[in-house]
């Protein structure tokens, strides 16, 4: 659905050059949800810019739903654009307009008539959980209440594509996952595919089925969030769940990655039990997440070399991603 | 001087000061009229003209869009950095051109004008940069026309700002026309220089100020509810 191939993208020139995209390539499948994670100045904004040409990469290709996003102008970009949905950090909501009025641009800008835009405003407001504040101005909203209006004026158009640039920074945990839920379901819906770029760990544990992590305009891994979170080394899965720094001992050190696989068997009581080990737990991040258990837990194992490497093939065996790190 | 004893000494201040009053709404108003279209123009085009601004490619010219940046540029300081009595001396030769005169009401209208447009531009310029970027951005993503960015964007948030700026301008022209009437373009400029310097009137006087502070305050108050109200920030 989306497919960004080799993209480069320098700002300033000569010693002041700032390559804020260097060599992306990433592909994005239909009704998908897509995360790109990474630090501030990452590249994160300029990638899903480029997307809808709000920005021009200086070399490689862009594609939407098979059209070249890199040379459209003119009317064929805005047509383009209608398809792409686009949410905000800070909303952007027209002040001067009312809840309505705002997701009603969208439709003034495709060119549908009075009655059909209010019949849809309406029906979009009613499926983002804003039914009765159509007259209401932005000013009179709360945070998730504002985004919610931006998901309708978004969406409105019925683009197959929705970009998110930290659509949900600017709100609280809690209103943070409502936005994230409401987006996962109208995704599921509608058949969306989302793009979304966060800082956040959390917004991709809670929605994305694929993610890529980002540095200094680079791509560092990507791919299905639970594979990667079986990758060795995986830096998704180190961000993640983070288990902190690996502590002097001079017992085997074990990192198990639970993949939803192991909700209801009693793993570690097993592994002491059978194979005599004092199983210690240094540290675990788990979390239940859209009902399956997920996370990892770093092990330590005293004991002979030969039980340690008993132990974590019966737990391979058992189907879970074991890395040995000591 | 006149006779204050004249029986028909007050109802002819009434009538003179009215008929004054008359036209200075006729002058103020056909300025006003020009300055707002020209100078919302000038103030739209001094920000969108900008380098990386909406209208930078101005016909798909960056080089015309930058010229005319920097023209308007220079033309609206220009206009602001002449004291309007000079102003208007140095444009008694357009404004015999463009009317056949340089006396009357129709005639004051040009350097009104002239002065009005810079005045405005500049009010229109800092109105609509106040409106966030995101928001253009915004309707670019949606995909939108530049026409449509500029006027249901740019121009529609600004407006509560545009409206101070219409108040402001309209009190600098009541007081820019005042200067107009004393030196030939009637209105309560005209009455209050020929009644009340010329002849000696301190009522004729007092009653062109009394008019002149409470219009100053009817349109600067209306402004400010104006802009009050039609902000929802
Ligand atoms: N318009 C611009 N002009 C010059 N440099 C820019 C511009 N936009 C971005 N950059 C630079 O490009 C790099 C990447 O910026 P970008 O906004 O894509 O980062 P980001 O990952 O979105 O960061 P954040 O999480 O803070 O939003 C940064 O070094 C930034 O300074
Ligand atoms: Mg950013």
């Amino acid at each position: 659905m989306i497919s960004v191939s080799r993209v480069s993208k320098s700002y300033g020139s000569g010693a002041a050059a700032v390559r804020a995209l260097d060599d992306v390539s990433l592909s994005v499948g239909r009704g998908e949800i897509f995360g790109v994670v990474g630090q501030s100045g990452a590249g994160k904004s300029t990638l899903i810019r480029t997307i809808n040409s709000l920005e021009r990469p200086d070399s490689g290709s862009v594609s939407v739903d098979g059209r070249e996003m890199t040379t459209l102008a003119g009317t064929e970009l805005r047509a383009a654009r209608h398809n792409i949905g686009m949410i905000f950090q800070h909303f952007n909501l027209l002040s001067s307009r009312t809840v309505q009025a705002n997701v009603e641009l969208s439709l003034e800008i495709t060119g549908a008539g009075r009655a059909a835009r209010r019949t849809r405003a309406l029906e979009i407001l009613e499926l983002v959980g804003l039914h009765g504040k159509a007259a209401a101005y932005p000013a009179q909203l709360s945070g998730g209440q504002k985004q919610r209006v931006g998901i309708a004026r978004a969406l409105a158009s019925s683009p197959s594509v929705l970009l998110s640039d930290e659509a949900t920074s600017a709100l609280d945990p809690e209103t943070t996952r409502q936005i994230l839920d409401l987006i996962r379901q109208l995704s599921k819906d509608l058949g969306l595919t989302v793009l979304l770029i966060t800082h956040e760990m959390d917004v991709v544990k809670r929605i994305c089925d694929s993610a890529a992590v980002m540095s200094g305009g680079r791509i560092l891994e990507q791919g299905p969030v639970e594979e990667l979170l079986t990758t060795e080394k995986s830096l998704l899965g180190q961000a993640l769940f983070p288990l902190g720094e690996i502590p002097v001992t001079s017992s085997a050190i074990v990192e198990i990655t639970f993949n939803g696989v192991t909700t209801d068997r009693p793993v570690i009581a097993q592994l002491a039990r059978k194979h005599g080990i004092d199983v210690g737990i240094l540290g675990a991040a788990v979390e239940t997440i859209h009902g399956r258990q997920t996370g990892r837990t770093r092990l330590e194992l005293p004991g002979d070399t030969k039980t340690v490497a008993g132990a974590v093939a019966d737990l391979r065996s058992q189907g879970l991603f074991v890395e040995v790190l000591q | 001087m006149i006779d204050r004893n004249d029986p028909y000494f007050w109802s002819d201040l009434l009538d003179t000061i009215l008929k004054g009053a008359g036209e200075t709404f006729y002058t103020v108003g056909l300025s006003l009229l020009f300055t707002v279209v020209f100078g919302l123009a000038a103030g739209v085009l001094l920000v969108t003209t900008e380098s990386g601004g909406l209208l930078s490619k101005l016909f798909g010219s960056r080089a015309l869009g930058f010229f005319v940046n920097r023209v308007l540029d220079v033309v609206v300081n220009i206009g602001r950095s002449i004291p309007f009595i000079i102003l208007m001396i140095l444009l008694i030769p357009f404004t015999r051109l463009l009317v056949g005169s340089f006396i009357g009401p129709t005639a004051a209208v040009v350097p009104l004008t002239i002065a009005g447009i810079p005045f405005f531009a500049r009010l229109v310029e800092i109105g609509i940069r106040e409106v966030p970027v995101g928001l253009v951005e915004a309707a670019q993503s949606l995909g939108a026309t530049r026409w449509t960015i500029l006027t249901k964007v740019m121009v529609a948030e600004a407006v509560p700002a545009l409206a101070l700026g219409l108040s402001t301008t309209v009190v600098g022209l009541i007081g820019y026309s005042a200067m107009v009437g004393a030196v030939g373009g009637g209105g309560l400029g005209d009455v209050a220089f020929r009644y009340g310097y010329q002849r000696y009137s301190p009522e004729y006087m007092f009653g062109v100020v009394i008019l002149l502070v409470l219009l100053v305050q009817v349109f600067q108050s209306l402004g400010n509810f104006a802009a009050r109200r039609l902000s929802h920030r």
